[in-house]
């Protein structure tokens, strides 16, 4: 592997620890999708700042979109609080407006320049290497390498200091507004912080693979914890991987890194989807599928110990007679018998069931229970 | 260039009069679905099947190597609907909101889309050429052969929501209900999103996938402003997207390089805010001048109140001047000037040389605020 190939790997993993970290919360807050707004946005402000210094310096533009994600944010609460339309369509009347603008003010104004959308939606990883970072006349890696580290660290060093107040102000809003943390500070400070997440990533990764980072991760740690710093070590694990084999793929299929990236972040998702120990779609469905047995075992129970000793039993106690009786499928039937055989609450003699002794002491709890 | 060469250009002009009646039809169409997905809150939605849309677009290619609309259109709808399904489980069955499952699959199928598109590009045979205009739109290449699979698709879905008017009427405001007395609520939800899908993907190749939210959105958001029915937000949200697809189109044919779709979403942006500010009764300026008159009428009463208080009395000649209002109840200049007109043009009391009178009329309105 080539040094060039190390390094968009540290970059892109790099960039995806920051994205997963600050994404957490956005998640938790049930805000996700202003990522999606404000990455987007942001073209706007790195348009005007560089019709302003007709330079691509790195520092002004990060402040100039930075400057529009929090001025999106700022439009989406002035329309909600005009109450004339709710979030979801404020935030679907903003970002496209600013967007618009700055793809218009790109196509009149900068067709010939080197700033073109596609390149803001989905980055430009291959070339990531080649812009260096020289520090009195040596060169010290990648400069987005090093953009991506200090934005990290920054991401970081913001949880960890207002660790107590970004989770009550998450879990509990009223409570923190109560004890006198001002849910709109922290809420201005995560926004910014997610816009210069955005724009020091997307210029690297793009900005639809900011989106990706920012939610798949995290959404799919939360699949897997209720703590919130094994969700945060979790979905920085998560991104990282997805960053590492996205980019593998990438490579042996010759295509796009930033879309590969994203897909796994994707696919990554569906992983822990499915198999998620308590949360995941297959633990659910067999626990439903337990359930629905173990109701209808004790409905056999209850059935059986009621004809138990009448003179109707021998026509009660048959397997056959269950499906007509309860109404239940062959399969579903035989699954039944199983179960409650295999908790030794029934046995079964000529195609006759009968109570065991647990079994009786079990249709009798259950009959008082109801 | 005058009106009169724009309207000629229009109906005469091959090129301009394809792409208003694609732009206008898209509107159209998306404007009245976009008006159910506001209501049911939904508006993320079609931002979410935009993006999705884009792998089935070049799935659809990879597999037939055709370009032809209809075919890329299917894969559009197909991918747009699954992605839409992913979401509907995702929140139904984990503790995931919405949000978060609709932010995954704008993210990830885009994504993939993007990953397909630049294999499709390194094939030797094939270019992606045609299939990135679903990316940005590109309604300056419309051909009849879209407008004709655009107004097709169109009229078949708005043709649905005229069938089935009552049913996405109850299902938009009261789905519970529905339940109740025994509608396939489910199944019509699942139509009704559906027909979201087409108009999202019809609009595609005009607006491109970050803007075709906005074609939903917009037109919608604006004629909430204007009405609490739904047929007339209906009618009114789609006329607002056709107008906006039709100056979209003739504006940037006019001007040079001025990409469609986001002129389209320019001027619906302005038609919202507009409409936010000048609405009748919801709108801001109304409620500013409601909340204003309401001042009004307060200190009207007030003043009433005060003048009941100090009549017959001593120090009635001193309280009742016009002058001395301003310094008693501490009301600046024009606002006291105000007050004393509207006291008297609601015929609560009378002027007499500089002072103010209650009628019998200001006499009994002050009681009753007294006993209130």
């Amino acid at each position: 592997m080539s040094t060039a190939q190390i390094e968009i790997i540290l970059i892109a993993s790099v960039v995806a620890a920051s994205c997963a970290l600050i994404g957490t919360f956005l998640v938790l807050r049930k805000m996700a999708l202003m990522s999606d707004a404000i990455s987007h946005a942001i073209l706007l402000g790195i348009v005007v700042m560089f019709f302003l210094t007709r330079s691509r310096a790195s520092l002004p533009m990060i402040l100039a979109a930075t400057a529009t994600g929090v001025l999106t944010v700022y439009l989406v609460e002035l329309l909600v609080q005009t109450r004339l339309v709710k979030e979801d369509a404020a935030i679907g009347l903003v970002f496209p407006a600013l967007f618009s603008i700055g793809v218009i003010l790109i196509s009149r104004y900068a067709a010939n320049i080197h700033l073109d959308i596609d390149a803001v939606l989905l980055g430009e990883l291959v070339f990531a290497p080649f812009d260096r970072l020289i520090v009195a006349g040596r060169d010290i890696g990648p400069k987005t390498l090093w953009l991506g580290l200090s934005v990290g660290v920054i991401n970081l060093a913001f949880i960890l200091l207002f660790y107590k107040e970004l989770k009550l102000a998450t879990f509990d809003p009223g409570l923190a507004a109560a004890l006198g943390f001002s849910p709109v500070l922290i809420h201005y400070a995560l926004m910014t912080l997610v816009s210069v997440t955005a724009v020091s990533s997307f210029e690297a990764v793009g900005s639809i693979l900011v989106i990706a980072l920012m939610i798949g991760p995290p959404a799919a740690a939360y699949l897997l914890t209720d703590r919130l710093p094994v969700m945060l070590a979790l979905g920085v694990l998560l991104a990282v991987v997805s960053a590492v084999l996205g980019y593998l793929i990438a490579y042996l299929v010759n295509g796009s890194i930033a879309g590969s990236m994203a897909t796994m972040t994707g696919v990554i998702f569906v992983i822990v989807l499915m198999v998620a120990p308590q949360r995941g779609l297959i633990s659910r469905w067999s626990r439903q599928r337990r359930q629905r047995a173990q109701f209808a075992a004790e409905a056999l129970l209850v059935h059986l110990s009621q004809h138990t000793g009448q003179p109707e039993f021998a026509a009660e106690c048959a397997v056959t007679h269950l499906t007509g009786h309860f109404r239940w499928s062959e399969p579903f039937a035989a699954q039944i018998v199983r179960f409650a055989r295999q908790r030794d609450w029934i046995e079964e003699s000529d195609g006759c069931l009968r109570l065991t002794r647990a079994g009786t002491r079990v249709a009798s709890q259950v009959m008082v229970r109801s | 260039m005058n009106l009169g060469q724009i309207l000629h250009d229009l109906l005469f002009d091959y090129t301009l009069r394809t792409v208003a009646m694609g732009s206008a039809a898209l509107g159209l169409v998306s404007g009245v679905l976009g008006a159910f997905a506001v209501l049911r809150r939904q508006s993320l939605l079609g931002d979410a099947i935009s993006h999705a849309a884009l792998p089935g677009v070049a799935l659809a290619f990879l597999l037939t190597m055709s370009r032809a609309p209809l075919v890329l259109v299917l894969g559009a709808t197909l991918s747009g609907w699954l992605g839409t399904l992913f979401v509907i489980t995702v929140t139904r069955q984990t503790r995931i909101k919405q949000d978060t499952a609709l932010g995954i699959v704008l993210s990830v199928f885009f994504g993939f889309g993007m990953l397909l598109l630049s294999i499709i590009q390194r094939m030797p045979t094939a270019s992606k050429a045609g299939l990135d205009k679903f990316l940005f739109g590109q309604a300056a290449t419309l051909m009849s052969r879209d407008v004709v699979t655009t107004a097709a698709l169109g009229a078949a879905a708005l043709l649905v929501v005229l069938l089935l008017w009552k049913e996405f009427k109850l299902l938009s405001f009261d789905p519970a209900f529905m339940k109740s007395v025994g509608y396939p609520v489910r199944r019509l939800d699942i139509l009704l999103t559906t027909l979201m899908v087409i108009a999202i993907v019809i609009g595609l190749q005009t607006v491109g996938v970050v803007l075709m939210s906005a074609m939903l959105v917009a037109p919608a958001a604006a004629a909430r402003q204007w009405t609490d029915k739904l047929g007339r937000m209906v009618l009114l949200s789609g006329g607002f997207g056709a107008l906006v697809g039709v100056l979209g189109a003739v504006t940037s044919a006019q001007v040079g390089r001025l990409p469609t779709g986001p002129t389209i979403v320019l001027y619906v942006s302005g038609i919202v805010v507009v409409s936010l500010l000048a609405a009748p009764d919801r709108g801001i300026v109304a409620q500013l001048r409601r909340r204003r008159r309401q001042r009004v009428q307060f200190a009207a009463e007030a003043l009433a109140i005060h003048l009941l208080n100090h009549e017959g009395a001593p120090d009635a000649a001193v309280e009742t001047a016009i002058a001395h209002l301003r310094q008693h109840l501490q009301w600046d200049e024009s606002f006291a000037e105000r007050v004393t007109r509207r006291t008297i043009t609601s015929g609560l009391a009378e002027r007499s040389n500089g002072h103010l009178r209650l009628t019998s009329y200001g006499r009994e309105v002050a009681r009753r605020a007294m006993a209130r």
